[in-house]
């Protein structure tokens, strides 16, 4: 397996971790409150590297493995930080017929980047997404949450440029 | 306030369709804007704002903004209908904030109606009385007629709703507007009219078969979850739609999330479960955000929780969100995950009905199947039973994307043929290039060229013609789509999507989209075709799960019907 060596040099705020221990103790030690934690604890830290995934270990009791194992398994979860903005691509049947591709190109060469990465600059981090069910407007985007339907290729340029 | 007598219920039906009723109060006219996820996307946030500053600006006082869900069309979202007192009310499609204004000033106030801007006139939710009085209905004087009827718009009028029976006549956000349409009494029937054996037979007799994509017979499946005498059973909703490109769960949870939760309830009567989970995909955060308000909303008037409507049965949902595995669609990896674990599938026996979550019996249905529970507590078996075919009985919903020029959900007879949905209902683009195949099932399912669509829509037609009817998802292609790349698209999602634990499925699709790779790009010999073929093959008789076992459907299926693509692609 590759392992960023980075995965463990992250730092957070001691009100971060104090956040942190506050979910861990909300949801207890119980393996099946687990998917649930960690989806609180992505929510404030951004991400969950092996550091953090160490520290719900010790606290909860439950193994460094399964944690590892779920956090890698589920495609919510991500070990390394996401820059300022998210583009989600929807990559559904419907999105790819109606033109996703060329859509998904576009993005990869404009920001020089592939899918699941960030630019340097910490600007853009662009992921396909699997379908958010809105059909009846691919090919469908979401920047941070903002759903683009209908998406033209010679429209990205300006959509981009309004997320600084 | 809790509800404990049948009267309680009526009483909060009369109560709210005196008060939804123009021109009470000083009410003169309402504006509902239909509010999806679809809906959302294509701006109905910036028109009810729109709406909103308007009203307030105006300083009026007997104008209302209401909510409701999707009302099926996606594609001529946003969507809003005007009512004012004693007229029809209009829908218009494409609303933006400044046709939204000129709707406001003209038609809400001025009683001017924008018949440029407007999509038909007449409610969904009253075709059945529309056609029963001749095209009207009593006390609305028809202002406009050359604006369509809705019950003239073969979108509408070709549809059964059973499933989708409250769309757009519904706000999710408030169980009184469910209630009102008949919600909830399904419960009290089966709680204090029914046992256990009457409801599973009512189930059973209905002919009702599980909407998630297999077709088991629900009533069995309940029946043998009630055989098992532990006292800790759990009822799962699985609203894990990881399709891509069906989304009528969505539509149906975001819209009506009561007829999903009544539909558990009764379940977990049936079999005597006190604990329910809906499992519901982290990608639909507006589901959620709609069923965990729907639940608590239920707990106030004691249709959840300690001893339901005043009897000793006790019953308790908690939404549970999923964290992004199509594999845990499958009920056994869908189990794990409740679990706290990764989503590995495991083989099937024991069923879940007997060894689920935390090893104690679980029923696990899907969203749609739920939502049908309700109608036949309430009208009976028989009344299901009409609809259908002989073997699969009532509706299904479909969600029908591609070229075609109404995106959206429709429910139709099963039975219905395939050229009825995608001719007649989706509408063809006129003078637009030529269809050529619809893709059903989506991963686990099929292509199909456009010869067979004249066959009919139910479980056993599609599966010999090596389809499925899966979630329901129907994807219409014109004849500038190449199946080939197609198939590769599926067998990408697959490849992705497979948890890893078997080899054949987690190196078997590996292979395929390395050799469709290849066609496609133009490096493939005619000897890779029928190397695909034999994978694929491999790959449906030794994979554990749903997920291998059909992922090899979207290529069989083309290189059944579309044989020649993929030599036309190879050297």
């Amino acid at each position: 397996m590759k392992e960023d060596k980075n995965l463990h040099d992250y730092e957070f705020t001691n009100d971060q971790y104090s956040q942190l221990d506050e979910i861990i103790d909300k949801y207890g030690k119980s393996q099946k409150n687990l998917i649930p934690m960690l989806e609180k604890i992505q929510q404030i830290l951004g991400f969950i590297p092996i550091s953090i995934q160490e520290r719900i270990a010790q606290k909860t009791g439950i193994s460094e493995n399964d944690i590892y194992g779920v956090v890698s398994f589920y495609s919510y979860f991500t070990m390394k930080p996401r820059a300022r903005h998210r583009i989600q691509l929807c990559l559904g049947t419907a999105c790819y017929v109606k033109g996703g591709k060329e859509i998904a190109e576009t993005i990869e060469s404009m920001l020089n980047i592939k899918q699941g990465e960030s630019t340097p600059d910490g600007r853009f981090t662009y992921e396909e997404a699997r379908c958010f069910g809105t059909c009846g407007l691919a090919p469908v985007m979401s920047i941070d949450g903002n759903v683009y339907g209908k998406v033209k290729v010679e429209d990205l340029e300006e959509i981009l440029s309004q997320y600084k | 306030m809790l509800i404990k007598e049948w009267a309680d219920l009526e009483n909060i039906k009369d109560k709210l369709i005196v008060k939804q009723k123009l021109n009470k109060d000083g009410k003169r006219a309402r504006i509902t804007v239909h509010m999806s996820t679809c809906g959302i996307a294509s701006g109905a946030n910036d028109v009810i704002n729109t709406f909103r500053h308007l009203l307030k600006e105006s300083k009026e006082k007997n104008i209302e903004i209401k909510t409701t869900g999707c009302i099926g069309i996606c594609s001529k979202e946003p969507l809003i209908t005007v009512e004012i007192t004693d007229q029809e009310p209009i829908i218009y499609e494409h609303v933006n904030e400044e046709k939204a204004r000129q709707i406001f000033h003209a038609h809400v106030k001025n009683g001017d109606i924008l018949s440029e801007y407007a999509f038909v006139r007449g409610k969904e939710s009253e075709i059945e009385e529309r056609l029963k009085n001749g095209g009207e209905i009593l006390g609305q004087q028809v202002v406009d007629n050359s604006i369509k009827a809705i019950e003239e718009v073969p979108f509408f009028n070709l549809q059964e709703r059973i499933v989708v029976r409250n769309r757009g006549a519904v706000d999710p956000y408030k169980i009184d507007d469910y209630v009102a349409r008949d919600g909830y009494k399904a419960v009290y029937k089966a709680l204090k009219e029914m046992d256990s054996d009457n409801i599973i037979d009512t189930i059973l007799e209905s002919g009702l078969r599980g909407r998630g994509g297999a077709g088991f017979p629900t009533g069995l499946k309940w029946k043998f979850a009630s055989k098992s005498q532990t006292a800790d059973k759990y009822v799962i909703c699985n609203a894990d739609e990881g399709d891509p490109g069906a989304y009528m769960d969505r539509s149906v949870l975001e819209g009506d999330p009561h007829s999903v939760i009544e539909g558990m309830i009764i379940a977990a009567r049936a079999i005597n479960a006190q604990k329910g989970f809906i499992y519901c995909r982290a990608e639909y955060p507006l589901a959620v955000e709609i069923l965990t308000k729907a639940l608590s909303q239920a707990r106030a008037y004691g249709l959840l929780g300690n001893n339901i409507l005043g009897t000793n049965f006790s019953f308790d949902i908690e939404v549970y969100e999923g964290a992004g595995a199509f594999v845990c669609g499958e009920e056994t990896a869908l189990i794990h995950s409740i679990e706290g674990k990764r989503g590995n599938p495991r083989l099937k026996l024991p069923y879940p009905v007997e060894k689920g979550v935390f090893n104690k019996p679980t029923l696990i249905s899907n969203v749609e199947t739920l939502a049908n529970i309700a109608p036949i507590v309430l009208n009976g078996s028989e009344w299901f039973a009409k609809i259908g075919t002989e073997k699969s009985k009532g509706t299904k919903v479909f969600s029908i994307t591609g070229d075609i020029v109404n995106v959206g959900c429709v429910e139709v007879p099963i039975g219905t043929s395939i050229r009825t949905v995608i001719e007649d209902i989706a509408g063809i683009v006129e003078g637009d290039k030529n269809i050529k195949a619809v893709q059903l099932g989506g991963p686990s399912g099929g292509c199909l060229p456009v010869k067979y669509f004249d066959t009919i829509l139910d479980y056993e037609t599609l599966q010999q013609l090596g389809t499925i009817m899966g979630s329901g998802g129907m994807i219409v292609m014109n004849e500038d789509k190449s199946v080939v790349d197609l198939a590769r698209f599926f067998m990408q999602f697959c490849e992705s999507e497979s948890c890893g634990k078997c080899i054949p499925c987690r190196e078997g699709t590996r292979q395929m989209v390395n050799i469709l790779n290849k066609i496609c790009e133009g490096n493939g010999k005619k000897e890779d075709i029928d190397k695909l073929e034999d994978l694929a093959n491999v790959v449906i008789q030794s994979s554990l799960c749903g997920l291998g076992k059909t992922a090899s459907n979207p290529v069989l299926s083309t290189l059944n019907y579309f044989r020649n693509d993929y030599e036309a692609l190879v050297k």
